[in-house]
């Protein structure tokens, strides 16, 4: 079901729309926020000149850094009065980012999220569990009010205590999941513990997963523990840019479109700044064209993906960004060579033997970079050629794939950490 | 007649191995003979014990990743050369071994645990050499 008819008007009209928005943040910001006329003084552009969306690319970009900088409010364009809520991202290093909603920016949050909810196959018929934490973190509220928007019953379970998760799922007859696609994965091991088989016993239909990467070697192991009919659709988002909701996948399960009436989408080469065509994979930066509270000119996500806007199956008009395939700065450079852990898990998750929990330790040996990789074996063997053969499939691929030799350490199951938000797969000693 | 060996997988760790006998104890699950081969990471523990179904049922509740699977145990007498008969006769029969330990009981009697690369042929060369081969509870009683 298609939420609202913003999502399929023709591209003219949506262009003009984009440009129409566009412009009036950019006026607004320039006369309202200190450090973006700074900005935009020191490269010599006035909101006048932007004149067509291909202007964008003169403006300069927003990063976290500058976030942290003027934190906390320093990019707010609005009075404090005019703000409603508040959120901030974990701040694991340094500083947290700080960001502010107004009353519209909440409506248009909502709606936002609705719309991909409704694309994820999600319907008012649904029991939806939100299995995300609550709190500082837009995640979970996020996905509480798009949800609860569209007449979905809400069970909003946050994370932890996965016993309980399973037990409501059970009594409640969940329909709908809505978590980090390792945290499913981690709940279908809890169920099983428990003697409930997820897909027998349990009545969940949809999951819409976030918050995380969802590498189709990922999807394939969902599937593997929650039945190939669940129906997994990935969504995005991040608090900078306002939480969950600025995009998602539709049920072709062809990329995530973009709510392009309110995020105006480029990619550019994470080197050099460069806008590349579209097609080409790069990072994505994101202009936030209708938000009251804090309104991010090109801000630069560090995500890696790239934009389609061939025509969906699904009718709408909204270009689509495929799954992301890394973070520029979850990019290791492992002698020389850039990896991202997730093609690292593409190769685990081929291979049948092995679970979906896995860990990357990188120490220096000498001058030269080492890796290892510790996976859990899922199915057991009473001889050490099938032994050797997995980790040597292992290494084969990775060599193939990223050109590195790896050591394979196979372990017990359940021995690696679990993770109920993101999870942190990569241990980097090489600088202790 | 083939019997069920219990495989269990262990991280070279300090107390890893203890922790395994740990749950057969509580369980109550007796070892009759063992094998433990390693290498520099890890090891498998190969295990007939009186209870193979519930040693594995216990080891995977605790986290083990523990495997059933089929293996020759054959009865030969205590005496010099009677394994060597053995081999020989496999040997003739064209199928190889993958890995053999053993254990005595008796006075006169000795038993050894192998795993044959093919099951379907080496119960052949069983019958036709009139070689006895017991159960793992078989083996039990006898204790």
């Amino acid at each position: 079901m298609i939420w609202s008819k913003e999502e399929t008007l023709p591209r003219e009209e949506l262009e003009k729309l984009q440009l129409e928005r566009l412009q009036e943040t950019v006026h607004r910001v320039y006369a309202k926020v200190a450090p973006y006329r700074a900005k935009m003084d020191a490269a010599g552009v006035k909101p006048e000149d932007i004149q067509s969306l291909a202007d964008l690319k003169k403006l300069p970009f927003v990063t976290k850094q500058d976030m942290r900088d003027t934190y906390p409010f320093g990019l707010f364009a609005v009075d404090r009065d005019e703000l409603v809520r508040i959120h901030a991202s974990s701040g694991t290093t340094g500083k947290p980012t700080v960001v502010g909603y107004t009353k519209k920016d909440l409506e248009i949050w909502t709606e936002c999220v609705s719309r991909i909810a409704c694309m994820g196959g999600a319907s008012s018929h649904d029991v939806a569990q939100i299995c995300f934490g609550y709190g500082m973190f837009t995640g979970a509220l996020g996905l509480h009010y798009g949800l609860e928007n569209i007449g979905a019953v809400i069970v909003p379970s946050s994370t932890g205590n996965s016993e309980k998760q399973i037990m409501y799922m059970q009594d409640f007859e969940t329909s709908l999941l809505v978590a980090t696609p390792s945290y499913a994965l981690r709940l279908a091991e809890v169920a099983r513990e428990m003697g409930v088989d997820p897909i027998k016993d349990l009545k969940v239909k949809i999951a819409l997963v976030g918050s995380e990467m969802l590498t189709d070697a990922m999807r394939e192991e969902m599937h593997k523990y929650w039945g190939k009919d669940l129906l997994i659709t990935s969504n995005y988002g991040m608090s900078e840019l306002m939480g969950p909701g600025v995009s998602g996948e539709c049920t072709e399960l062809c990329g995530m479109h973009i709510n392009e009436d309110y995020f105006l989408p480029e990619i550019i080469d994470p080197a050099t700044g460069e806008v590349l065509p579209a097609g080409e994979k790069g990072e994505l930066v994101i202009t936030c064209i209708k938000k009251e509270g804090i309104p991010l000119i090109r801000y630069r996500t560090k995500d890696i993906t790239r934009l389609f806007y061939e025509p969906c199956k699904c009718g709408r008009t909204f270009c689509r960004m495929e799954n992301l395939s890394g973070r520029s700065d979850d990019m290791l450079k492992i002698r020389g060579v850039n990896v991202f852990p997730s093609q690292i898990e593409e190769v685990i998750l081929g291979v049948e033997e092995l679970g979906p929990h896995y860990e990357i330790i990188l120490e220096r040996d000498g001058y030269l970079d080492k890796m290892t990789i510790k996976v859990e074996l899922a199915q057991s063997t009473d001889s050490f050629s099938v032994l050797e053969r997995i980790s040597t499939t292992v290494r084969n691929k990775l060599r193939v794939i990223l050109g590195l030799d790896a050591k394979v350490l196979l372990v017990s199951p359940n021995t690696l950490q679990r993770f109920e938000g993101k999870a942190k797969r990569v241990k980097d000693l090489r600088n202790k | 007649m083939l019997a069920k060996q219990l495989t269990v997988f262990i991280e070279n760790r300090t107390g890893r191995l203890c922790e395994v006998l740990n749950v057969l104890k509580q369980n109550k699950v007796n070892i009759l003979s063992l094998s433990l081969a390693d290498t520099t990471e890890y090891g498998l523990l190969r295990l007939i014990v009186d209870q193979p179904a519930l040693g594995k049922e216990k080891l995977t509740e605790n986290g083990f990743s523990s495997l059933l699977s089929e293996v020759s145990i054959i009865k030969i007498p205590h005496k010099a050369g009677s394994l060597q008969e053995l081999l020989k006769a496999i040997e003739e029969g064209g199928v190889n071994i993958e890995y053999m330990y053993g254990l005595s009981i008796e006075d006169d009697e000795a038993y050894v645990v192998l795993k044959a690369s093919d099951a379907a042929k080496i119960e052949e060369i069983f019958a036709d050499y009139e070689i006895t081969t017991v159960s793992s509870e078989h083996l039990h009683g006898l204790n």
